[in-house]
C-alpha cells in the first residue's frame, strides 16, 4: 500500500494558551502571534503517520518497509525539519510544497493535495482530523470531493484488508459507526487510532501488541533520515494558485474567566452552589 | 445576502438535538441579515423528524426521504445537500460529527468557502462575518466568506436550542440525488450505540467528570453524585485512554465540546485540551489535591482535596441540601 500523510507544524499544542493577540480597544487583531513557542508536528498528524506506518508493516519486524509512506508538507523551509522528523520516525519519503504561512488556506492545501495526489497516485491518503491551531477539521473532506474518492472522518480504529479495502470503526455522537471503505480513500484520524489495537494489518501477527502511542525515532534513524529523499515543489508545479475563498478580519482574545475562590469544606461549597451560584 | 438552508442531523428518524443550534443561528442570522431561513431533512422515514421541524418557524421544510438515506454516508448525502442548496445563500449544519463529516464535502460540490464550528455571527449590510474558536479555545478568529454560497458549521453550545414556534411551515418533498461517484465505494456496516441511563454528555444541564486519578472504579466512585445531581458522567482523555471509562465519555479538544449549567472536574489537572472542551460552562467546580492544578484558574469554587474522601461526602451533603 501506498501512503500519503499530509503534515503540518503547528505552534507548540501544550503552550496554546500563550499565543499573543494584540487586539486594539474595541477592535481586532491582525494576527495571532506565536513567537516563543516551538514549532511541533500537529499531534493528530503524528497520529496518522503512526497509522501509515501500521499499515506498511511487519510490527514483529518493522525494518523491512511493506509499503510506501510519502509524507507532505505545505510550508516554508524550516518546515523541512518537521519532514525530516517523520522520516526518522520511518517515512521514506517526503515532498514539501513551498508557500508562505500566510497563503496557507485549508481549500487552498486541500485543491493543491488534490493534484499531488494525481502525481504521486497514493492508495490512501491518511491525515489527522484537524490541525491545533486553525482547528477546522476541513481538509480530508475537501480533499475527497475534489478527487471523487470517498472519505471516512474521526477514525478510531483501522483493518487492513489485504491492501484493497479498510474496515474503519468512527466515532460519532453517541457511539461508533462502522464502515467499509475501498481504496483508493481519505481518511482522517482521531487519537484512539494509536492505541495498541488500533490498526490490525495481515502481515503483523495478530498476537503481536503494539506500544501505546506513537513511535520515536532511534537516533541512528535520525542520522539516516538526513539521506531520504526530500523533493520541494512549487505551487505552479502543481497547476494550483493561491485563491482564497475566506478571508480573515481578524481576531480577538477568549473572554477570561474571572478567577474562582477555594472553598475549605464540602459544607462551603455546597452552600455556595445552592445560595451564590444557584446551580442546585 | 440570499436564504438560509439548515440541513438537520437526523439518526433513526429522530432529530438530534445540535440542529435546533444551527436553527437558532439561522433563525438570528436571517433576520439580522434580512433573509428567510428553510430547513432540509435528509434520511428515511422521516415524517415524524419533519413535522417536528415544521414547528420551528422556517419557511419551509424541504424532505427527501428515500432508503438509499437510511444510514449516514457523506457519499449518498452531499449530493442531495447540494442539490436542494440552490437559491440559497448560505447552507448550516450543525458542528456534530456528522455535520462536520458533511459540511465540506457539500462545500466542494458549490464551490463554496467554508466557515467551520462558529460560535458566533455578525451581519453587517447583510453580509455576515463569522466568529470562531481556534488554539484550542485560546484565540477567536472573525472570518468572511467570499464566494456566492458560504457554508458554515454551527458549535452547538454557543447557540440556544430553538423552540417550537407553534407555527407549522410548508412541507415540500425533494429528490434525492444518487450522483457521488464515491457512493459505490463505501458502505455502511454498523452502528454501535452507547447505551446509558444518564443524560447525553452533549445535553446534559450538570456534568460529573472524573480524571485519571479516579482509577479503576471510576464507575463506582462518580455514579453515586451524578445519580443525585441527574447528571451526566464526563471524563479526560487519560481516564479514557486508561480504560478507566468508555471512551465517549471525553470531554475536550478531541471529545465532546460540552456547556452545561454546572461542571464537576474531579482529579482533572486542568490541561488546555480538556479546556478547549468544557471553558464554556457556566459554574465551574474543580476537586483536586495539588493546590497548583490549571484547573483551578478556570474553577469559580476550588476544593484542594483528596476526591475519594470528598466525592462521599459531597454526595451526602447535595442530597441533604436538595430535600
Ligand atoms: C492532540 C491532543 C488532544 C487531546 N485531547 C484531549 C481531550 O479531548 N480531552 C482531555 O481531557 N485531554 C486531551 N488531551 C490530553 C491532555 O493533554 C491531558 O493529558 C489530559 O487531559 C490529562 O488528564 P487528567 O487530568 O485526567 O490526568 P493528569 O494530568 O494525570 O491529572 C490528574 C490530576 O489528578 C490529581 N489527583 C491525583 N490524585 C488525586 C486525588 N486522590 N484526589 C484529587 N485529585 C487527585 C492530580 O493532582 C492531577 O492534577 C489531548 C492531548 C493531545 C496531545
Ligand atoms: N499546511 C499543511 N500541510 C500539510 N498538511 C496539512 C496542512 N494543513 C492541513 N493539513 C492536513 O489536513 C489535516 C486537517 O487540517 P484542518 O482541516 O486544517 O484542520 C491536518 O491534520 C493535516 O493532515
Amino acid at each position: 500500500m501506498k501512503i500519503l500523510v499530509p503534515l503540518k507544524r503547528v505552534a507548540d499544542p501544550e503552550n496554546a494558551n500563550k499565543v499573543k493577540i494584540a487586539a486594539p480597544a474595541g477592535g481586532l487583531a491582525p494576527k495571532i502571534e506565536t513567537t516563543g513557542l516551538e514549532w511541533k508536528p500537529n499531534p493528530f498528524d503524528e497520529y496518522a503517520l503512526e497509522a501509515a506506518l501500521r499499515l506498511t508493516e511487519n510490527g514483529t519486524a518493522v525494518k523491512a518497509r511493506l509499503g510506501e509512506v510519502i509524507v507532505v508538507t505545505f510550508g516554508p523551509a524550516e518546515c523541512d525539519q518537521t519532514l525530516r522528523g517523520a522520516l526518522a520516525t520511518g517515512a521514506d519519503r517526503a515532498i514539501r510544497v513551498d508557500v508562505t504561512d500566510d497563503q496557507l488556506d485549508g481549500d487552498l492545501v486541500a485543491r493543491a493535495l488534490a493534484k499531488l495526489v494525481d502525481q504521486v497516485k497514493p492508495d490512501l491518503v491518511l491525515m489527522g482530523k484537524q490541525t491545533v491551531d486553525s482547528d477546522s477539521n476541513q481538509v480530508a473532506q475537501l480533499l475527497a470531493a475534489y478527487l471523487g474518492w470517498p472519505q471516512v472522518t474521526f477514525a478510531a480504529n483501522i483493518v487492513n484488508e489485504d491492501n484493497k479495502a479498510l474496515k474503519i470503526g468512527r466515532v460519532a455522537d453517541g457511539g461508533q459507526i462502522n464502515v467499509r471503505v475501498q481504496l483508493p480513500a481519505v481518511v482522517n484520524v482521531e487519537d484512539r487510532v494509536v492505541n495498541p489495537k488500533g490498526v490490525t494489518s495481515p502481515p503483523t501477527p495478530a498476537t503481536h501488541k503494539y506500544a501505546d502511542g506513537v513511535r520515536f525515532a532511534p537516533l541512528p534513524a535520525i542520522m539516516q533520515a538526513k539521506k531520504k529523499p526530500l523533493e520541494v515543489k512549487k505551487l505552479a508545479d502543481l497547476g494550483v494558485e493561491a485563491a482564497p475563498k475566506v478571508k480573515y478580519l481578524g481576531y480577538e482574545a477568549p473572554p477570561a474567566r474571572k478567577a474562582g475562590v477555594k472553598v475549605k469544606t464540602v459544607a462551603e461549597l455546597v452552600d455556595k452552589l445552592k445560595n451564590e451560584a444557584k446551580v442546585l | 445576502m440570499a436564504d438560509i438552508l439548515v440541513v438537520a442531523e437526523i439518526v433513526d428518524g429522530i432529530v438530534k438535538k445540535p440542529t435546533l443550534a444551527a436553527i437558532a443561528f439561522a433563525r438570528d442570522a436571517a433576520k439580522a441579515a434580512g433573509g428567510t431561513f428553510a430547513i432540509l431533512a435528509v434520511g428515511a422515514g422521516l415524517d415524524a423528524a419533519a413535522k417536528e421541524l415544521s414547528a420551528c418557524g422556517a419557511s419551509k421544510v424541504l424532505v427527501a426521504d428515500d432508503p438509499y438515506t437510511k444510514n449516514y454516508l457523506a457519499e449518498r448525502f452531499a449530493p442531495t445537500v447540494a442539490a436542494a442548496a440552490k437559491g440559497f445563500g448560505v447552507v448550516a449544519f450543525p458542528a456534530a460529527t456528522s455535520g462536520k463529516d458533511l459540511a465540506p464535502r457539500v462545500a466542494a460540490k458549490l464551490g463554496a468557502g467554508y466557515a467551520p464550528d462558529i460560535s458566533g455571527f455578525k451581519a453587517e449590510g447583510g453580509k455576515l462575518s463569522y466568529k470562531r474558536p481556534m488554539y484550542a479555545g485560546n484565540a477567536f478568529g472573525w472570518m468572511q466568506v467570499s464566494t456566492p454560497v458560504e457554508v458554515v458549521s454551527v458549535r452547538p453550545t454557543e447557540f440556544t436550542a430553538a423552540e417550537p414556534t407553534g407555527g407549522a411551515s410548508a412541507i415540500e418533498k425533494v429528490a434525492v440525488v444518487q450522483d457521488d461517484p464515491a457512493a459505490g465505494k463505501i458502505e455502511f456496516l454498523s452502528f454501535d450505540v452507547v447505551k446509558s441511563e444518564r443524560p447525553e454528555l452533549t445535553e446534559a444541564k450538570v456534568i460529573v467528570a472524573g480524571g485519571r486519578s479516579v482509577k479503576e472504579k471510576f464507575m463506582d466512585v462518580l455514579s453515586p453524585l451524578a445519580d443525585t445531581l441527574g447528571a451526566a458522567i464526563g471524563a479526560s482523555r487519560a481516564a479514557c485512554d486508561a480504560g478507566y471509562c468508555p471512551t465517549d465519555l471525553q470531554v475536550g479538544q478531541t471529545g465532546k465540546v460540552v456547556a452545561p449549567t454546572l461542571y464537576l472536574a474531579i482529579g482533572i489537572s486542568g490541561a488546555i485540551q480538556h479546556l478547549a472542551g468544557m471553558k464554556g460552562s457556566k459554574t465551574i467546580v474543580a476537586i483536586n489535591k495539588d493546590p497548583e492544578a490549571p484547573i483551578f484558574q478556570v474553577s469559580d469554587y476550588g476544593l484542594v482535596a483528596d476526591l475519594f474522601a470528598v466525592v462521599p461526602e459531597l454526595t451526602a451533603a447535595i442530597k441533604a441540601a436538595k430535600a
